[in-house]
């Protein structure tokens, strides 16, 4: 006797707790076994790209916040560089270190969060405990520095919006005096875990040119053994002045993905000390008063700063008419944007590459032939967040 | 090569009459060719042991309503090995079918499909054109520019019809684009003016 069997389709999201957002997955399933996955993603979509083709180039940076907003001003980082770059302005050196500083708190806070909510997916729920902990005396910072623990809005084409407020040096200096024992911790409970380790050594694994052919970057690309990391390779801001190493992997397997985001953390950890020792005062904003706006106290001096500031925030500065792609290494791979401007106050274009898109775009090949169990664990190292893939 | 100059001599000789400018601003370097040669062009640029762009980052097009050509479909590639990009354009016509890289680079699937949500343009061999981004059921193209900000739906829910229904935008104030438009510039320009003054004087 023969009996028909059918292939089971199974929608995963997009209200699940592990789908990391609103991703609805649709799964066809042999048994328990993937044999085809096809991510439906845009329900986060909010049309980024047009909404920054009618601001002003000021406008355009909270944009940029509500991306990636596990590491928001990474992202404020590459719009911030595009246009210093078509403007020809260079940054202050102070205001050089402070962004890298709050990059890597950025790369710190994305890092905690992926690492603690993928060992969540396969069952851990101590880490996330631990690690959210921490993640708020980050976010601590960022409201010290920018009036907002997540939507910063903080850098300026040509520097950042204000200098640090007293205290806050010292104060992440002593972060990073306890943090690495958190990781040690945090390790503790999973890098030699038998369970976590069952979960994801050779789950999800990438060959190098896989990596390549899917255009993966950041973490997804280091862990599969191609040591690539654009704050070495293109250095911008004050990189090259820093001393930190690039954490590589070699099965390319969740697992050792997860291991290049913890040494990832202690590196940044290692450059923010970096930043705090070498750091300097002086001006945080380019001097160039037709970009930078003036502070409060001399408009109240000077009619020049009050006309300024009256141009900078109802017409903001023009940029001429250029095109230009830059990258900076955001937490979760190569965040670019591709800017066109026309000479006027608005971009024409802003093109935004996220690294989650093409990672996502490679569930397919990831999980085909895995166990359907398997899927929260490689979505969970792939790192989505889909405020930069739905943009 | 590592030098782009280098790169841009060996490219120009190599390819002759597929590319038609070459430009190189910013450190990168600025292509533009044909639509029909666009396969020879990148299937180069990947193999090429001089080349070697082996991986692609991004697709996207740049909409000029005025022009004739009115597309411009922009490639960015990436070089690990000799750490360069590169941009590649081509201009077509409004419903111009293009060809699909996807038998190339695997990735160019997802960001085809964006192109196609975005801007409406189609590519030849693609295995799977389906919209992308925007909602099931969506019509026009959002990042053309003659797409309204505002959209021409929106959504709410129907108390009557207990569910999610798509109507007509209603503004109470319509969208105002201020017009800025003032001698008022940045500082560059008005070096520039300067200069160009003083070599007067």
């Amino acid at each position: 006797m023969t009996k028909k069997i059918k292939n089971l389709n199974l929608n995963f999201g997009p209200q699940h707790p592990a789908a990391h957002g609103v991703l609805r997955l649709i799964l066809e399933l042999d048994g328990e076994v993937v044999e085809k996955a096809d991510p439906h993603i845009g329900l986060l979509h909010r049309g980024t790209e047009k909404l920054i083709e009618n601001k002003t180039y000021m406008q355009a940076v909270p944009y940029f916040d509500r991306l990636d907003y596990v590491a928001p001003m990474n992202q404020e980082h590459a719009f911030a560089l595009a246009t210093e770059k078509i403007l020809e302005i260079d940054v202050p050196i102070r205001a050089q270190y402070i962004r890298v500083i709050f990059c890597e708190i950025g790369r710190i806070l994305s890092h905690i969060l992926n690492v603690t909510t993928q060992a969540m997916d396969v069952g851990a729920l101590t880490p996330t405990l631990w690690g959210f902990e921490e993640r708020e005396k980050l976010m601590g910072f960022y409201e010290r520095v920018s009036g907002s623990r997540l939507h910063a809005n903080y850098f300026r084409a040509g520097g950042v919006h204000q200098d640090l407020p007293q205290g806050l040096e010292e104060d992440i200096a002593g972060f990073c005096e306890t943090f690495p024992k958190i990781i040690d911790d945090l390790e503790s409970l999973l890098t030699e875990n038998r369970i976590f380790k069952q979960r994801n050594v050779d789950i999800g694994v990438v060959t190098k040119q896989d990596a390549l052919d899917y255009s993966f970057s950041g973490v997804m690309i280091r862990g599969s053994g191609i040591p690539w990391d654009l704050r070495k390779s293109q250095p911008y801001d004050c990189y090259e002045q820093l001393d930190f190493k690039i954490p590589v992997g070699k099965n390319g397997d969740c697992y050792d993905r997860y291991l290049c985001r913890i040494e990832e953390m202690k590196e940044s950890v290692s450059i923010i000390k970096q930043c705090l020792s070498k750091i300097e005062k002086g001006p945080i904003k380019s001097l160039d008063g037709k970009i930078s706006p003036p502070s409060k106290k001399e408009i109240k001096q000077s009619m020049e700063a009050l006309i300024h500031h009256f141009k900078l925030f109802t017409e903001g500065y023009r940029v001429p008419k250029d095109e230009i792609y830059t990258a900076v290494e955001a937490p979760k791979g190569e965040f670019g944007v591709y800017l066109i401007s026309d000479g006027s106050n608005k971009p024409y274009k802003c093109k935004i590459r996220a690294p989650g898109f093409s990672h996502l775009q490679s569930m397919d090949y990831l999980i085909k032939g895995h166990m359907l169990a398997d899927v929260p664990a490689v979505l969970g190292s792939l790192d989505i967040v889909f405020g930069e893939v739905d943009r | 090569m590592k030098n782009l100059i280098d790169l841009e001599k060996k490219i120009n000789s190599e390819l002759t009459t597929k590319i038609n400018k070459t430009k190189i601003k910013h450190n990168q370097i600025y292509l533009e060719t044909d639509k029909d040669d666009l396969i020879d062009v990148v299937l180069f640029l990947k193999t090429n042991t001089d080349t070697k762009f082996k991986q692609l980052i991004d697709i996207t097009v740049i909409d000029y309503p005025e022009n004739n050509l009115r597309f411009e479909v922009v490639y960015l590639f990436l070089s690990h090995e000799f750490n360069q990009r590169l941009i590649l354009k081509y201009s077509i016509a409004e419903n111009e079918i293009i060809p699909s890289i996807t038998s190339i680079f695997p990735a160019a699937n997802w960001m085809e499909r964006e192109v196609f949500d975005m801007y409406g343009v189609s590519f030849k061999d693609h295995p799977d054109l389906r919209r992308i981004l925007t909602d099931y059921g969506f019509e026009g193209h959002p990042l053309r520019k003659d797409f309204p900000l505002t959209g021409h739906t929106e959504v709410r829910y129907s108390e009557e019809l207990k569910k999610v229904i798509n109507e007509p935008v209603k503004l109470e104030q319509n969208y105002r684009n201020f017009d800025y438009e003032s001698p008022w510039e940045g500082t560059k320009y008005i070096k520039e003016e300067l200069d160009s003054n003083d070599k007067k004087n």
